[in-house]
């Protein structure tokens, strides 16, 4: 069976999923990866005015294509203003102007800190990860935080290696204490369903599992004892349109790659 | 006024990057100045400090090559395709040697280029707060936190960073040696200001340097040396001359995974290889 009629995998389930999280006309700070494929997939669906936002100096770009790197020429040829990186990062970033930062995770935590930094000891690490970027201050000041992250032990974890940018500390109050002007993460979507930070002490709580995902599935690929809301939700299937948008998209970039 | 020297770039590297010298090949995704990376590979400089946002193909190439001792930066993987091999076999085997790690975030890494271009000993932001970074950072002598004089604030603040030598990629410079650069400009400006020296490698030496949207120029006598070197950023791009070669980025991927067939890959393609791309003749 040919790609363009197969079911959908779990990586574009979680794709569509985390689109199917932008509304239109939010600011979104978009990085490579996931991230990337959701925020250009919720741009040609649902949300045709969200504004994109590239660390790399672009704002409001509106990539013809699915940019491989956040630093296409694309992104700068059909950018609204292009700016320095201090100044994404001082003026854009850090000062709050973002309303949903996207992020990756090696590891993330119950209360979904994340680790980018390494596997093992700092010191004499297993697996040395490429390290913070952006993500910091992504996770301090976007208004809102989408974490995309496959679900396993390995990535679900009761002890981060290392903390590279903070979620919801430890616990309510956390962010509070930190000064750190944005909600945090308000939602985990991954390969298996989709976790919201509960609204007494910012745990995580799985809130929907995706289609033929069981809850048990999901409780055996957390490192900690997982919260499941009572009313658990199936997520939406994919739509026709919502897959072939995204195989489309990537298709493409293959054919340029 | 000193204007800046034009030099092929073998000349520029001989005289301005030293063993052992602090080194800053900037370009954020973009210009990124491969062929001077290359060049200092040729030239066997070793014990080098090199600090870059985003190390990228280049500093794994140094690194693999043993050129580095030290690195400064906030993001080391191959973007959209996954890890930098050489430098994780530096950190997790120490191969070809030891690397030690200063790391920062984005915010972090820029706001130290400003104070630097800036002379002020350090650069100030809200980022850090509660994370392990600031922790190794305060270990590492990198970062520190202040508090705000005029509101108690408490806010992290970050060394400046003057390197020793910056060298950067520019689509253009003109006889005099002043440059412009356009597209994404990343943080080139900060860390040419930032910098005792800069070289910057050319696309083009032009009769006038024609004024465009959002670029940065850079006049003649903040910069020391320039070398015409066309397509010197690839695999990298220069907006308006070329595109950024992402199958080259992918099939790194394979290449560097390997120890071996890096070496392989190195010595036909960089130590084989001339660095006079195209020399252009000397105006001091």
């Amino acid at each position: 069976m040919s790609e363009e009629n197969s079911a959908p995998t779990a990586e574009e389930t979680m794709t569509i999923a985390a689109a199917r999280e932008v509304r239109d006309r939010q600011v979104l700070l978009v990085g490579v990866g996931p991230p990337n494929a959701a925020a250009n997939l919720a741009r040609r669906l649902h949300a045709p005015d969200c504004v994109l936002v590239y660390e790399s100096g672009a704002i409001e770009a509106k990539p013809v294509r699915l940019p491989l790197s956040i630093g296409d020429d694309d992104l700068a040829e059909t950018a609204a203003e292009l700016v320095s990186v201090p100044e994404m990062f001082n003026y854009w970033v850090g000062a709050g102007r973002i309303d949903v930062g996207f992020l990756g995770a090696a590891q993330i935590d119950r209360f979904a800190n994340i680790n980018t930094t390494v596997i093992g000891p700092y010191q004499d690490p297993k697996v040395r990860l490429p390290g913070a970027g952006g993500a910091p201050e992504i996770a301090a000041a976007s208004r809102e935080v989408v974490v995309i992250v496959r679900q396993s032990k390995r990535s679900f974890v009761e002890r981060l290696d290392f903390v590279t940018s903070i979620g919801h500390g430890d616990g309510r109050g956390t962010r509070e204490k930190l000064n750190f002007s944005g909600a945090g993460p308000t939602v985990v979507i991954t390969d298996l369903g989709v976790l919201r930070p509960s609204a007494e002490d910012r745990e995580l709580e799985l809130v929907a599992i995706h289609p033929g995902v069981e809850v048990e599935q999901v409780r055996e690929a957390t490192g900690w004892p997982l919260r499941v809301r009572e009313d658990v939700q199936t997520t939406d299937p994919p739509t026709e349109r919502e897959l072939e948008t995204l195989r489309e998209m990537r298709a493409a970039v293959r054919s340029a790659a | 006024m000193t204007r800046s020297t034009q030099l092929s770039l073998a000349e520029a590297i001989a005289t301005h990057v030293h063993d052992g010298d602090l080194v800053a090949l900037e370009g954020f995704t973009h210009l990124i100045p491969f062929a001077a990376g290359n060049e200092i590979i040729r030239q066997g400089r070793r014990d080098l400090t090199v600090v870059r946002m985003t190390p990228d193909l280049v500093y794994d190439q140094l690194i693999g090559m043993g050129c580095v001792k030290r690195m400064i930066f906030s993001y080391g993987g191959n973007p959209g395709v996954g890890s930098l091999h050489r430098m994780r076999d530096a950190v997790e085997n120490d191969w070809p040697a030891p690397l030690e790690l200063v790391e920062h975030s984005h915010a972090g890494l820029a706001n130290a280029y400003v104070a630097g271009a800036s002379r002020l000993p350090f650069g100030v932001l809200k980022g850090y707060a509660g994370t392990d970074l600031e922790e190794r950072g305060q270990q590492s002598g990198a970062i520190a936190f202040v508090e705000c004089p005029f509101t108690g604030q408490r806010l992290s603040a970050v060394r400046a960073i003057n390197p020793d030598v910056t060298v950067i990629h520019a689509q253009q410079a003109d006889r005099d040696g002043n440059v412009m650069l356009w597209g994404l400009t990343g943080v080139q400006k900060e860390a040419v200001l930032a910098a005792e020296r800069a070289i910057v490698t050319v696309e083009e030496i032009v009769d006038e340097l024609e004024p465009r949207p959002h670029a940065v120029v850079l006049p003649a006598w903040v910069v020391t040396a320039v070398a015409h070197v066309p397509n010197g950023a690839w695999p990298s791009y220069a907006h308006d001359y070329s595109k950024r070669d992402n199958r080259f980025y992918a099939a790194w991927d394979e290449i560097a995974r390997d120890r071996e067939r890096f070496r392989a890959w190195m010595e036909e393609h960089v130590l084989a290889a001339t660095g006079e791309v195209a020399a252009v003749g000397g105006e001091a």
